[in-house]
């Protein structure tokens, strides 16, 4: 098994800065004075509050219900009171505000009634439904809702199961602790996705500057009886991308429009296999997790955080420098600088950085591009960033997509490698994003249209039903007098006199013509749909009704002539 | 054989009718705005070159020579091209209105292209039997073509680069084709042997 | 003798090329006109009639046909115009009008008075309410398009600019740095 890895192009070395973090033990972070929950905290539909301010919650309370399929609940990390749910800042580079939780620790940390299952006695839709009330997401960044990854592929038989324990950012560690301290646990929770997805084997891939969390986990295999490979890779970033480290483990490449689950491959994070299990055999739904905490500090250290835990109060555990100026969220090659130091540790939250400018200098000016192609060589993904970065600075979107702008996983290989220190990722995700904005333009456009022809459709329907009513009214109103004529006739009583020369006088009048065209074909249509049991009526019967005909008639009179005036006036 | 070939080559490349004799000036900075409409520009213009070398042959050899009429030959030549020219409009508007619409104005001033009255003319000038002067007008048609989207090519990336401001758009461009024209000279003499 | 056959053969010529032209703008005749619909896709489909026409396909079929400026749909911008300009080969031109960013419309529910005239002049369907029930405005549908604003006999309606969130928020365009350069000490 050992003997065939595969390569994927491209790629970079940057120091790794890992030793200063896997010194110590991983810690529990000490309750936070309060913490703000943010309630999108996956991909998909924003969860639905369903706690109100005031109310006591209890850790691991489901205070945000999964919207959609896509979509993950949101628990209260610790016991104590809801103080609000308001819009606050998020660790997000737009530093906007959305909606969250506020809730005031009581400091008894008293969980809800926790129910641990036995998986393997729950059909495969209960674990799945199990794990998005747990709130179990993709813990490596995308926070992908994990149930939703779960579903093995009707038509591709899966083969391998990737497990993801490369983590080639540099500065984080907390998968390397996760995997050297909470081994067994994590690979219980990778036998959970095993007997979901019934793959052909399972591949555990680690970076090889990480021999320590390997043995732990080749440890753990043995001692489970598991038949998982744990294999170590070579470190190079960004080996820990789904797609690079499928390519690495199987030769897979996955290609530009389809999925790795249409190749048979399905990816998961140790971290995510790890919360799976303390979700399913603990009934603990996710709220906490693993967060490096290292840069410009003292004491570089992982912590376990619960989620919601403001970063400036979880930085202040391992004393940062006084020269600290910011904090970094995630790595130096992905990673961003946080809006404001106060925002809530999130799900996506593997990383912190104490940021000064000794630790990252800040850039020299953008110098022009020369076209020295190394970024082309150094982007995993096999692109040409020079030819993308060329079109998004001019704002040519439509030449960007030809050169394949979605398929950039954002890496950063390419500007950590320019020698005209081009933020080349900052110019793909503007030229994203304004692409992103167009599409929904276009998509809201699409709509109005399609709304406003159903608008004009059905005005125009109403008008035409408008007419066909009055024609009919009339149409019933001449039938009436006609069948008036008819029945005082068939009676042999003095007719009025009056009744027909009104008729022949309408008739006259070309508008009142008109009506009487109407009126002919509402009859003739009317005759077309005469009802079924008026086929075997005897004769009697039919003198019966023309007589009920001719008494409703008369006692309708009284209010047929106004109508007939208003329909004449239209 | 390879008279044939020397005639095609040199037309395209050494003879360009664009970047060598300075015929067609005005599509070849008119339209070469976008790679797209290069492209449609170059074809129409290949069909209605092709075809009017063709025409134009004919029409002088077995209309004109035989009564002496030799002095109808640019207005005989003008009718024939903008009939042509009028055909190929029609059959872009039915496939492609966008193309039309993109080439706009230029494309029934594909009649007034030096280019198209200029290639016929020259080749009676060369005395050309009929296969050489069509080989004669795809070769420059070709090479129009060519030098049309290239650059095309080249303006499309001007257009994301920083040019001083008062260079920018037909400046800039003027510029570009002038360099082009030289790295063409560099052809110069491909088409004579022995 | 010369100047006639000279005439003879021109008329020939003209004779016959007119009927190949004649022959082919039957056999190519354009059915409908597809410039339409591309023109359309480009407009934002506001349906406001800023542009002086009853709608947008109105204004791309007068764009079509050339009778209408490209420049005259504030809600498309100067983008819309560049794209316009691109499509059509044209010039690009400055908006007729000031362009505005993007607006929803917001029902003031405790003015409304459940007239439905505001529902009748939504091009849209964005507006939903009954009679003498309290009318609203489905944010996500609204275009923006001002329509609403006239027929309100209580004026309950206003216009706000579109709030950004986490999901329409957009990277900026990466701006480079200007530092000023450092002042020499003046000797």
């Amino acid at each position: 098994m050992l003997a065939s890895l595969f390569r994927f192009k491209g790629g970079v070395k940057p120091p790794t800065h890992k030793a200063e973090s896997t010194g110590r033990p991983i810690a529990p972070a000490p309750l936070p004075s309060r913490l703000v929950v943010p309630l999108h905290q996956s991909i998909g539909g924003t969860p639905k509050p369903v706690v109100a301010a005031g109310d006591r919650v209890l850790k691991g309370q489901l205070i945000g219900e999964a919207d959609g399929w896509i979509s993950a609940a949101v628990h209260a990390p610790t016991s104590g009171t809801v103080r609000e749910i308001a819009m606050h800042v998020q660790p997000h580079p737009s530093g906007l505000d959305a909606l969250c939780v506020v809730i005031e620790p009581d400091g008894k940390d008293e969980w809800i009634e926790r129910q641990p299952v036995d998986y393997r006695l729950l059909p495969p839709e209960e674990v799945r439904e199990r794990l998005q009330q747990a709130g179990v997401v993709g813990l490596g960044g995308a926070v992908f809702p994990t149930h939703g990854k779960l579903n093995p592929s009707k038509t591709v038989p899966m083969e391998e199961l990737v497990i993801n324990g490369a983590e080639c950012e540099p500065f984080i560690t907390c998968d390397d602790l996760l995997m050297r301290e909470r081994a067994e646990e994590v690979v219980r929770g990778i036998a959970i996705f095993r007997d979901l997805l019934q793959p052909n084997k399972v591949l555990i891939g680690i970076e090889d500057n990480k021999p320590e969390a390997a043995a732990a986990m080749r440890a753990a295999v043995d001692a489970l009886g598991e038949p998982f490979f744990v294999i170590q890779v070579p470190t190079l970033y960004p080996a820990g991308g789904a797609k690079q480290l499928i390519r690495v483990l199987t030769g897979k490449e996955v290609p530009a429009a389809k999925r790795s689950t249409d190749l048979g491959v399905q990816c998961f994070n140790v971290a995510t296999a790890y919360t799976a299990w303390r979700a399913i055999a603990h009934g603990e739904p996710v709220v906490s997790r693993l967060v490096t905490v290292t840069g410009n500090v003292h004491e570089p250290r992982n912590y376990e955080v619960l989620i919601g835990t403001p970063m400036d109060e979880l930085l202040k555990l391992a004393t940062p420098h006084p020269d600290t100026d910011g904090i970094i969220m995630g790595g130096p090659m992905m990673g961003f600088l946080v809006p404001d130091i106060h925002v809530p540790v999130v799900k996506a939250t593997n990383c912190l950085i104490a940021h000064n400018d000794r630790l990252f200098p800040p850039k020299a000016p953008e110098m022009p591009c020369i076209r020295c192609g190394s970024c082309a060589e150094a982007c995993p993904h096999e692109l040409q960033p020079f030819e993308m970065y060329w079109f998004a600075r001019a704002k040519n979107f439509g030449k960007t997509q030809e050169y394949a702008i979605f398929d950039c996983i954002e890496c950063g290989c390419c500007s950590y490698v320019c020698p005209s220190r081009i933020p080349l990722v900052q110019y793909f995700r503007f030229a994203k994003s304004e692409i992103w904005a167009r599409e929904r333009e276009k998509n809201a456009a699409d709509g109005a249209k399609d709304r406003f022809e159903f608008k004009q459709f059905r005005e125009d329907r109403e008008k035409a039903e408008k007419a066909e009513k009055l024609a009919k009214a009339a149409a019933a109103q001449a039938a009436k007098k006609a069948a008036e004529a008819a029945a005082a006739a068939a009676a042999g009583d003095a007719a009025p006199a009056t009744e027909a020369p009104v008729a022949v006088g309408a008739a006259e009048d070309p508008k009142k013509a008109a009506v009487a065209a109407a009126m002919a074909r509402a009859k003739a249509q009317r005759e077309a749909a005469q009802p079924k049991n008026m086929d075997a009526v005897t004769h009697e019967q039919e003198r019966e009704m023309a007589a009920i005909d001719a008494r409703r008639e008369a006692a309708g009179i009284a209010d047929a002539p106004p109508a007939a005036a208003e329909k004449k006036a239209d | 054989m390879s008279h044939y070939i020397f005639i095609l080559v040199g037309a395209v490349l050494v003879n360009n009718v664009v970047l060598v004799k300075i015929l067609g000036l005005c599509p070849f900075m008119g339209v070469s705005k976008k790679l797209e409409t290069a492209y449609g520009m170059g074809a129409a213009t290949t069909f209605v070159l092709t075809m009017a070398t063709g025409a134009s042959y004919i029409i002088d050899h077995y209309l004109l020579m035989p009564f002496g009429l030799e002095y109808l030959r640019t207005l005989s030549f003008i009718v024939t091209i903008a009939a042509i020219v009028q055909l190929t409009e029609m059959v872009i508007a039915k496939t492609s209105p966008t193309l039309q619409q993109t080439l706009g104005i230029y494309l029934p001033l594909i009649t007034t292209n030096c280019a198209v009255l200029g290639v016929p003319l020259l080749n009676i000038a060369n005395n050309n039997n009929f296969v050489e002067s069509l080989l004669f007008g795809a070769g420059s048609a070709v090479g129009f073509s060519l030098v049309l989207i290239l650059f095309a090519g080249i303006r499309e990336r001007v257009e994301g680069a920083e040019v001083p401001v008062h260079f920018r758009g037909v400046a800039i461009a003027m510029v570009t084709a002038g360099l082009m024209a030289l790295a063409f000279m560099g052809f110069a003499g491909l088409d004579k042997y022995q | 003798m010369d100047i006639l056959l000279a005439i003879a053969i021109m008329a020939l010529g003209a004779v016959v090329l007119g009927a190949a032209l004649g022959y082919a703008s039957i056999k190519f005749k354009v059915e409908g006109d597809p410039l339409v619909e591309k023109i359309e896709a480009i407009l934002p489909q506001t349906q406001c009639g800023q542009c002086s026409y009853p709608g947008c396909k109105p204004y791309a079929e007068a764009i079509a046909k050339g009778e209408a400026d490209i420049n005259l749909c504030p809600p498309g911008g100067m983008e819309g115009v560049q794209r316009l300009a691109d499509l059509l080969g044209r010039e690009v031109k400055p908006l007729e009008a000031e362009e505005k960013p993007k607006q929803v419309a917001i029902i003031d529910e405790q003015t409304c008075i459940g007239c439905t005239l505001c529902i009748q002049a939504c091009p849209v369907d964005a507006i939903v309410g009954a009679a003498k029930q309290m009318h609203t405005i489905i944010a996500p549908l609204c275009t923006g398009c001002e329509l609403c604003l006239p027929p309100c006999p209580v004026e309950c309606i206003l216009m706000a600019p579109v709030s950004e969130t986490i999901d329409n928020w957009k990277w900026k365009y990466p701006v480079v740095e200007i530092k000023p350069a450092a002042l020499r000490d003046a000797a």
